[in-house]
């Protein structure tokens, strides 16, 4: 077919912007099935309806949506379930959901009403062979291990490793449990500089980056997004390939529609128009 | 009825969902009589495509046969990649072989697993991708891919080019997953529960 401009050979889709997009991705912070958004972990305001709100971030343009579970008490967690079928039933992006997942079967159960991945955190740390079941049982692609880490002052090397909701320290190294939960079957990390988280700073761009470039499976940035310079950034010095953030998109601070239009005139790829 | 064939491949809600959010009836299935008795057939798939190995061991002649009988089938990343001959990431597990090729590795020059949005350039004429332009977002997570053939339908650029869809007669296949790429990917479903 020598008319056939689709060819094997060539080699570039010709499209203006032939690279893999950055992602957005809006994190929902539920609380006994209410969205909230902590500062630094903490005074948390109530920001609606999960599913609600989830659907309406995809529709404006949200890349994937992650819903964390931080309910503290048992009987606020049974709802988790409920929350996540009904945020996933109009919901056609990438949907993970974290929070208190300890066991692969709590892991099934969040997979069954709808979410596509799932995050782990403290259960990971406790027990790194959950990784692997996980994986194994449902494909490494629905693995994103969150890391949540603090370094103050220090250099990234020096970055440890919170977990119990940034308030148990582990001795752990976020550089090498990183490396670790790739070699464990994770398919993605989603690393959270407690440093920045809620203040509005930037992304620690040098963590992230650090990461990145020890790491061959992608990196989500999160905590301390303000402005749209603060992603472009992200995503230039820090590497990362994806960036999460909560409050700068549930209380339209930046319309992630807008986000994208002033990633994309930086010259960042972003998929859009949504 | 849509039968979604479940051999142990992962989750396939979304799947079921985005089809039953456009009115199919969907069911999710390992039983070949379910198989046998459906309309069409949608084979989803995630991870290692020795994954497939559940499938040719208990399930291969069922779905074989409902391609044979001109049923619409579709297969959804590695459920796409099965349609080739087979993949170096499980060389021990055959894939159908109804397209030629074999299915392999990214090159080290990009990072791996490809995982997030990409566009697709689309060959004019697709019926699955029909109403979809080329420069559509899809949502993509793999390791792997397929050589770009003559029944390439659309491909996406990415250490290269490869397969993002494939369609020959009523066999149709897609590397990435349209129950979770938005508008483009509910549109290509619903023009697969329109055949």
């Amino acid at each position: 077919m020598p008319s056939d401009p689709f060819h094997p050979t060539k080699t570039s889709l010709g499209l203006g912007i032939p690279l893999l997009a950055k992602r957005i991705i809006a994190c929902l912070d539920v609380d006994a099935g209410r969205v909230v958004k902590g500062v630094r972990f903490q005074q948390l305001r109530d920001a609606g309806d999960p599913a609600e709100l989830a659907v309406a971030h995809a529709r404006a343009g949200a890349d994937e949506i992650v819903l964390l579970d931080i309910t503290a008490t048992n009987e606020g967690r049974k709802t988790l379930a409920e929350t996540v079928r009904r945020a996933a039933r109009d919901l056609f992006v990438p949907f993970t959901v974290g929070g208190g997942i300890r066991t692969l079967q709590d892991a099934a159960q969040v997979f069954d009403a709808g979410a596509d991945k799932v995050s782990i955190n403290s259960a990971a740390v406790a027990n790194p062979a959950l990784i692997g079941e996980i994986a194994g049982r449902f494909g490494s692609q629905a693995v994103i291990v969150a890391i949540d880490s603090r370094r103050g002052t220090g250099s990234v090397e020096t970055a440890e490793v919170f977990v119990s909701g940034g308030q148990a320290a582990t001795g752990r190294k976020a550089l090498e449990w990183a490396r670790e939960a790739e070699e464990r079957g994770a398919g993605e990390i989603l690393l959270t500089s407690m440093d920045r988280d809620g203040t509005g700073l930037g992304f620690d761009c040098e963590l992230t980056s650090a990461v990145a470039s020890s790491v061959s499976m992608p990196v989500i940035a999160s905590g301390g997004a303000g402005n749209a310079q603060h992603f472009v950034e992200v995503f230039s010095a820090g590497h990362a390939d994806a960036a999460l953030a909560a409050s700068i998109f549930h209380f339209a601070t930046h319309g992630i529609g807008e986000l994208k239009q002033m990633l994309l005139r930086a010259g960042i790829p972003m998929r859009w128009p949504c | 009825m849509i039968a979604i064939v479940d051999y142990g491949a992962g989750n396939i809600s979304s799947v079921k969902k985005a089809l039953e959010h456009l009115g199919a009836n969907a069911q999710v299935t390992s039983d070949p009589a379910v198989i046998a008795a459906a309309q069409k057939v949608v084979m989803p798939g995630v991870g290692h495509f020795s994954r497939c190995q559940l499938l040719n061991d208990h399930l291969r002649a069922p779905v074989l046969d409902a391609i044979t009988s001109r049923k619409p089938f579709l297969g959804i990343c590695v459920g796409m990649q099965w349609l080739f001959a087979g993949s170096t990431e499980a060389p021990e597990t055959p894939g159908a072989a109804l397209f030629s090729g074999e299915c392999s590795r990214f090159p080290a020059s990009v990072k791996s697993p490809h995982v997030g949005w990409n566009q697709i350039e689309v060959r004019p004429g697709s019926r699955l991708l029909k109403g979809v332009n080329s420069g559509a977002f899809v949502y993509y997570t793999h390791s792997y891919r397929a050589p770009v053939i003559a029944e390439t339908t659309a491909c996406t650029n990415y250490g290269g080019p490869f397969s993002a869809a494939v369609e020959r007669d009523n066999v149709f296949g897609v590397q990435f997953h349209p129950e979770k790429s938005a508008e483009a990917g509910l549109k290509i479903l619903e023009n697969f529960c329109a055949f």
